[in-house]
């Protein structure tokens, strides 16, 4: 049964993939576009051939996931703790929540000008714009899980005599934890979105840089291959956490339901 | 008396509503190893008046006294078992029920072997390594008692705790529940608004009213166990607590004549 579905699935993807690069090459061969403006099906994979065989692709890949993991486990670790702090403090988070709310819908790259005038070039901006874009979705999720821990859940522990450290331990974060899963998941694609963004301003290496880097010397089959590489690493990524997700998930007994 | 309700009140404030009496002026007295249910419909502060005595809340005036100390917070001593279970969905059964072993001074291996004890006590041992969600409604409810003997408490407060479940269940968690009394001399305070589970399990019944939430009157169940649900004892006790009710609202009627 589960060996039919994943064959249907695979069937589907291969079509979708193949009508596409279809419609594409038609356009391609029909409009007679400069190949600047729109390259074809062909001249991008012999871009990506490119890009893979001289270990560029490797090299921007790897430096990116760098900077991608330090600023998205920042963002986890901060939010988190932040969040299971602020969550059990109503009343300090009265006064936070607030500033979180204004904060909050700000995109990441409007804060380029300072983000580039603080922490100069390099790695640091990409860093900070993936940890911003993290940040929030983690920290609100968590307050919010942890208060909304089911009461019932709070009287056994006291009535069993468990206090502070061992109840953020034993109840409140497993409690919350479906909620801040939820959440790690929603920000990791954000902060993979914004990790290109970031790497357009400030750095010299990266899929960012790779794509800028493509634009400059008018190579748009390889821009467009770099944008290709980008979303399929991002799917990969989102599988990954997702299965870790479910692992967790499963141990800690809480069913999930499975899609797609 | 081993628990003493002295003229217990509790008010709760409402915004747009004012003061609300959730319970007036309750005077109780229950000896060491009593069955006693509070009977009443719904809204009538049956919780209410478990939660004063688990300590989870305070009387807005009047006490409670338990071994001559009056009541401030949880304890150990009394463990409640609520409808829902409050089973930690997280944890296995096993877990669970080691739970509330976790914050006494013994050692892995020890908690291990008292949780399996109580697993074992409420026939579950096959199921240890389950999760709550993967058993039915009455299993875990036998796990949340196995939680709460663990701890070996002399006093245990159970609100509607057969309340989410179907006749049949319903009736063999009575035996069960009437076994484990039995057994390990609880002094046990039981919620319920089911009329027949309380003549079937109480030593006496305390019939509460609402608006505000009161005791009405106390009867007292004078049969041997295993209690005949079909027998004439029992359907005559059951008679006189409908009887009960029903006067409060021939009370009622006179009153709005
Ligand atoms: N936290 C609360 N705030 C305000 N009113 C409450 C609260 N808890 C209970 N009440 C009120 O007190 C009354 C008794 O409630 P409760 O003890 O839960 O009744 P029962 O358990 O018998 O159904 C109800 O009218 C209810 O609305
Ligand atoms: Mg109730």
């Amino acid at each position: 049964m589960i060996k039919m579905d994943l064959l249907k699935k695979t069937v589907k993807v291969v079509i979708s993939i193949f009508v596409l690069i279809g419609i594409w090459e038609l356009v391609v061969l029909t409009g007679r576009y400069e190949q600047s403006l729109l390259p074809s099906p062909a001249g991008v994979l012999t871009g990506m051939a490119e890009l893979i065989k001289d270990g560029a692709l490797l090299t921007h890949f790897k430096v990116s996931l760098v900077r991608f993991l330090i600023g998205y486990l920042a963002a986890v670790i901060t939010g988190i703790t932040l969040g299971l702090m602020l969550g059990w403090n109503k009343s300090v988070w009265s006064f936070i929540d607030p500033v979180v709310q204004v904060l909050r819908p700000v995109s990441p790259i409007a804060w380029f000008p300072f983000i580039v005038l603080w922490f100069g070039i390099g790695d640091a901006p990409a860093v900070v714009t993936i940890f911003i874009a993290g940040f929030y979705p983690i920290l609100l999720s968590t307050v919010s899980g942890v208060g909304n821990v089911d009461t019932v859940y709070l009287k056994v522990a006291d009535n069993f005599g468990i206090r502070q450290p061992q109840l953020l331990f034993k109840i409140i974060l497993p409690a919350a934890f479906p909620l801040i899963a939820n959440s790690l998941h929603i920000a990791l694609g954000s902060a993979w979105v914004f990790l290109v963004a970031g790497e357009m301003v400030g750095a010299q290496s990266g899929l960012g840089f790779m794509i800028i880097d493509a634009r400059n010397s008018l190579r748009s089959d390889l821009v467009l291959a770099g944008i290709i590489f980008i979303g399929i690493s991002g799917l990969l990524l989102d599988r990954l956490i997702k299965i870790l997700e479910s692992g967790i998930k499963r141990q800690w007994g809480v069913s999930i339901e499975v899609r797609n | 008396m081993y628990i003493s309700i002295k003229e217990a009140s509790r008010e709760y404030y409402l915004e747009g509503k004012g003061r609300i009496t959730a319970l007036e002026k309750v005077n109780l007295e229950v000896g060491k190893g009593e069955f006693i249910c509070l009977l009443g419909p719904s809204g009538c502060g049956k919780s209410t008046l478990l939660n004063l005595i688990a300590g989870f809340d305070k009387p807005t005036t009047g006490f409670i006294k338990i071994d001559g100390e009056i009541v401030t917070k949880p304890s150990e001593n009394r463990i409640t078992i609520f409808q829902n279970y409050g089973l930690l969905p997280w944890r296995t059964v096993l877990r669970n029920v080691e739970l509330g072993l976790e914050s006494k001074k013994i050692s892995v291996k020890e908690r291990r072997r008292v949780a399996e004890e109580y697993i074992e006590l409420v026939g579950l041992s096959a199921y240890k390594n389950h999760f709550p969600t993967q058993l039915s409604g009455g299993m875990q409810q036998r796990v949340a008692l196995a939680r709460a003997l663990a701890v070996e408490p002399e006093i245990l407060l159970m609100d509607e705790p057969l309340g989410a479940l179907d006749a049949m269940t319903r009736m063999s968690m009575q035996d069960e529940i009437e076994r484990l009394w039995q057994e390990n001399k609880k002094t046990i305070i039981f919620v319920t608004h089911d009329i027949e589970e309380a003549v079937f399990l109480a030593d006496r019944i305390v019939i509460m009213t609402s608006s505000p939430g009161k005791v009405k009157s106390v009867i007292k169940v004078p049969f041997a166990r295993k209690r005949n649900r079909t027998g004439a004892d029992f359907l005559k006790i059951r008679d006189r607590v409908f009887a009960e009710f029903e006067l409060k609202a021939s009370d009622e009627i006179e009153y709005y004549l």
